[in-house]
């Protein structure tokens, strides 16, 4: 039963870390940059929220459309101030802006909300579900749903809708995408809203299940959430999800029966061991560089 | 034309230069223009001189992003920290001892992580470095040994501005002569393109794990310089930060040029001293500058020249006399 | 006598697309060989299984009765094969003398202790080698841009630096990817020149990808005709003009 309850437990984390992988996949596939200020945003998303709740005292679910509306406008502007200028440096160098950014976040949040944990108010409340011996708290229940059905929306959008196709022919050939007629700009600055939107739920239903905000929370959630992404195969949305509920169980098992200290380091191992052997991730192709 | 002749007089001049700063530093410290506070200070700016011109070795001329450096100096750290901690040599060189086993245990951690890891090209080097960094600072909080959460005491202070500048010289003088030689040159070469490189008869396996070891193996140094000044080490100071600190030294001094990632790591370590006055707003200052920079100096400070005294006087020459 | 290069039953697939096919080539030493053939016919794709950058499915590759095949690309350079790219690919921020003495480094022997104790060897080494790529570079008319970036070169000096380049890791079999391609036409006979001039002289061989039918004619004493991936014709250049094949596939069905 123990088991099992680690494996629920690995899917409620996985299902966080995939909401947030996909921001950095998504990025990824675009304009090839790792946005180190991706794990920031989810942790300005955690704040939004919570404010809503104390200040506005509106219900959780409005304070989680602020906050992706927030969060979805914070990474536009970073992508318009801080990425774009860059586009065509090495790319070393947006990664730095990227490092700068995250920085500038987190001294920001501690400037207005202080380097304090701020707890987190309980917003799914009620009685858990029983399946067979097992109880899942409805938190569990309600983030994997949400995760779910946000990223069907994702894939649907992604693959159906004309902005969607839009992303896939800039991921594919930026050059060629413009000559198409598409606005390489729009569709980045789009890129970085969903991305940032989705990281704000991540953040929100991270909020519950470990109810503590502070301004570090991000850096180890976006770089798990990270990790996921590279795992599965960075750039591609499937391979985002994949990773992030392997890394979600894996987690949770070596949490449960080995030690919490070490999940880290378990985490980190896995992908290493997988990189070794597919060097682009599971779902990722590798591609041949043309000589 | 004659290499020799070409660069004896760079040699002469930086050499002068060289002794004249080390005169004048230690000249204000006896006389106590420069107080304990700044002495502390420019140890930290040796330090982080050699982390940075030893990042540079593998970021800026071998072209490869690496997110792990701090992982290499805990190596060294710690690995130094037990020697002195353990061995009973004579204390005059026994930390000259403990310094070179810090280096070389880095180095062969870095063998280790170099020769699968340098198999993967781009952003997946970086990756995995940063993932070895996290694992060596969980894997220190979690060893008896190594102190655990509470840190390592009990190291004897051993690093001073004289041992630091010195092995700082040695250090840059190390990766300067590597660089301007065959072996640099293949290094470079690597960078600029690999497929060429190849194609050129380089062999970029063998040099990409040189550059990468050697890079260690001064990262270590550096750590055990550290371990020995501050004397309680603990994993949180070699954790993700610490690497982007380095990083950061090295892009804003130029990717590729010694000089700049050593002038870089002066202001650097200077600058958050300046800022101390603000200390609230220090980080967020230091966040802006960075991005600014990036921004509007995207190649760094230098970029890949060299900034060279020589020049300098000659041109101060042809200013004055003609 | 044997020859130079023995290539036979050369394959590779591309997730199931044959791009080369049964590829056959012999070159004996100081053979002038040109490989044409349309667009997308694999000629890049022989050069890169020639040299390691990829691993043919099946089929040998000989090198003065050596095999080739599972060397890495900087082995089969020492092995006396080097190369030149389609598009041109140089050490872009490395100075143009810097580009040529990187392709000494199989002869180059200091060690790096050499380097760093500044020791004789490190000395004559670099002072031979330096007067090496000068001379090097004074065939191809660079010796005045010897200490400037490579990416400051016009065009057309790019080119002949990545020829200068491959010739100075010694080979005996040079591959030229398209070496006018982007000349106008009398930098492409200057070149030509050139081409030939570096043959009789390092007494090599070389195979020349071109797209310019007239050039290749002019020049190669052997020209073999690549369709699909596989050989269609190979011979003398009278005989690839007057074969009907060679005809219908690369000048055109004539009516």
């Amino acid at each position: 039963m123990d088991f099992v309850l680690q494996i629920i437990n690995g899917l409620h984390v996985g299902s966080i870390y995939a909401l947030i992988a996909l921001g950095y996949t998504m990025v990824y596939g675009i304009v090839k940059l790792i946005n180190f200020a991706h794990g920031d945003v989810i942790m300005i998303g955690s704040y939004v929220v919570l404010l809503s709740l104390t200040e506005l005292h509106v219900p959780f679910w409005i304070a989680i459309i602020v906050a992706v509306v927030f969060c979805a406008l914070l990474g536009m502007l970073i992508e318009r101030f801080a990425y774009k200028p860059l586009r065509n440096a090495s790319r070393i160098t947006p990664l730095i802006t990227a490092i700068g950014v995250s920085l500038l976040l987190q001294n920001i949040a501690m400037k207005v909300f202080s380097a304090n944990p701020k707890p987190f108010p309980n917003v799914i409340s009620g009685e858990p579900f029983q399946f067979g011996g097992v109880q899942v708290g409805q938190v569990t229940i309600y983030t994997i749903l949400i995760s779910v059905v946000l990223m069907v929306l994702l894939e649907l959008f992604v693959l159906k809708t004309k902005m969607g196709k839009a992303m896939r022919a800039v991921s594919e050939d930026a050059g060629a995408a413009t000559l198409m007629g598409i606005n390489i700009n729009t569709t980045i600055a789009i890129t970085f809203a969903i991305g940032s939107g989705l990281a704000a739920v991540g953040g929100a239903l991270y909020s519950t299940a470990y109810p503590i905000v502070d301004p570090y929370i991000g850096s180890m959630l976006g770089l798990k959430a990270f990790i996921a992404a590279v795992l599965g195969g960075i750039g591609k949305i499937q391979g985002a999800m994949l990773g992030a509920f392997i890394i979600g169980i894996t987690e949770c098992l070596t949490k449960g029966y080995v030690s919490s200290q070490l999940s880290e380091a378990v985490v980190f191992a896995i992908l290493i061991l997988v990189l070794l052997v597919k060097p682009a991730g599971i779902l990722g192709q590798n591609i041949r560089e043309k000589v | 034309m004659n290499v020799l002749k070409k660069k004896i007089p760079s040699y002469i001049v930086n050499a002068i230069s060289v002794i004249a700063i080390y005169l004048i530093i230690s000249q204000l410290v006896w006389i106590g223009v420069i107080n304990n506070y700044y002495l502390g200070i420019i140890i930290v700016i040796g330090i982080n001189i050699i982390l940075s011109t030893s990042l540079n070795l593998t970021t800026g001329f071998l072209g490869q992003l690496t997110l792990g450096h701090a992982g290499f100096m805990s190596i060294g750290a710690y690995a130094s920290a037990l020697f002195s901690i353990n061995a009973n040599l004579p204390e005059s060189i026994e930390f000259y001892f403990a310094l070179l086993v810090g280096g070389i245990c880095a180095a062969i951690v870095g063998i280790l992580v170099g020769i699968p890891a340098l198999r993967l090209r781009g952003d997946y080097l970086a990756i995995i470095t940063l993932g070895f960094g996290e694992i060596i600072r969980v894997i220190i909080l979690n060893l008896d040994f190594t102190g655990g959460a509470k840190g390592l005491f009990g190291i004897p202070y051993a690093t001073n501005f004289t041992n630091v500048f010195f092995i700082m010289l040695l250090t840059i003088y190390i990766i300067w002569t590597v660089i301007d030689s065959r072996h640099g040159r293949a290094i470079k070469s690597i960078r600029e393109d690999e497929i060429a490189a190849e194609a050129a008869g380089v062999p970029t396996t063998y040099y990409k794990l040189f550059a990468f070891t050697l890079g260690s193996f001064f990262a270590g140094i550096a750590g055990g310089l550290y371990s020995h000044y501050i004397l309680i080490i603990d994993a949180a100071k070699f954790d993700f930060n610490r690497s982007i600190e380095i990083l950061v030294i090295v892009v804003l001094g130029g990717m590729g040029s010694l000089t700049g990632a050593i002038l870089a790591a002066v202001t650097l370590t200077i600058l958050p001293e300046y800022l101390r006055e603000f200390s609230e707003y220090r980080m967020l200052i230091y966040a802006v500058i960075l991005i600014f920079a990036m921004i509007f100096r995207p190649k760094g400070l230098l970029g890949t020249s060299e900034f060279s005294l020589l020049k300098v006087f000659q041109f101060i020459k042809r200013k004055v006399i003609g | 006598m044997t020859k130079l290069l023995d290539v036979k039953n050369l394959s590779v697939s591309f997730g199931g697309l044959k791009a080369v096919n049964q590829f056959e080539i012999q070159i004996g030493s100081q053979e002038l060989v040109g490989l044409i053939g349309p667009n997308g016919a694999g000629k890049t794709t022989v050069f890169n299984l020639l040299t390691g950058v990829y691993t043919p499915t099946e089929g040998s590759i000989l090198l003065d009765g050596n095999s080739l095949i599972g060397k890495g690309s900087n082995k089969i350079v020492n092995m006396g094969v080097a190369r030149t790219f389609q598009n041109i690919r140089l050490f872009k921020n490395l100075s143009v003398i810097d580009n040529v003495k990187i392709a000494f480094q199989s002869q180059m022997k200091y060690s790096a202790l050499a380097a760093v104790l500044r020791l004789p060897s490190y000395w004559k080494e670099e002072k031979l080698f330096e007067e090496k790529a000068l001379d090097l570079l004074k065939i191809f008319k660079l010796e005045n841009f010897a200490y400037q970036k490579a990416c400051n070169l016009p065009y057309g000096e790019q080119r002949k630096l990545e020829i200068a380049r491959a010739l100075a890791t010694e080979p005996k079999l040079l591959l030229l990817d398209e070496p006018a391609a982007g000349m106008n036409p009398s930098e492409t006979n200057e070149l030509m020149e050139t081409i030939r001039l570096v043959k009789e002289k390092f007494e090599i061989a070389i195979l020349l990808i071109e797209h310019d039918m007239s050039l290749v004619m002019g020049i190669c004493e052997k020209v073999a005709v690549l369709e699909y991936g596989s050989i269609i014709a190979s011979g003398s250049p009278e005989q690839i003009q007057n074969d009907p094949r060679v005809i219908a596939s690369y000048l055109g069905e004539s009516d």
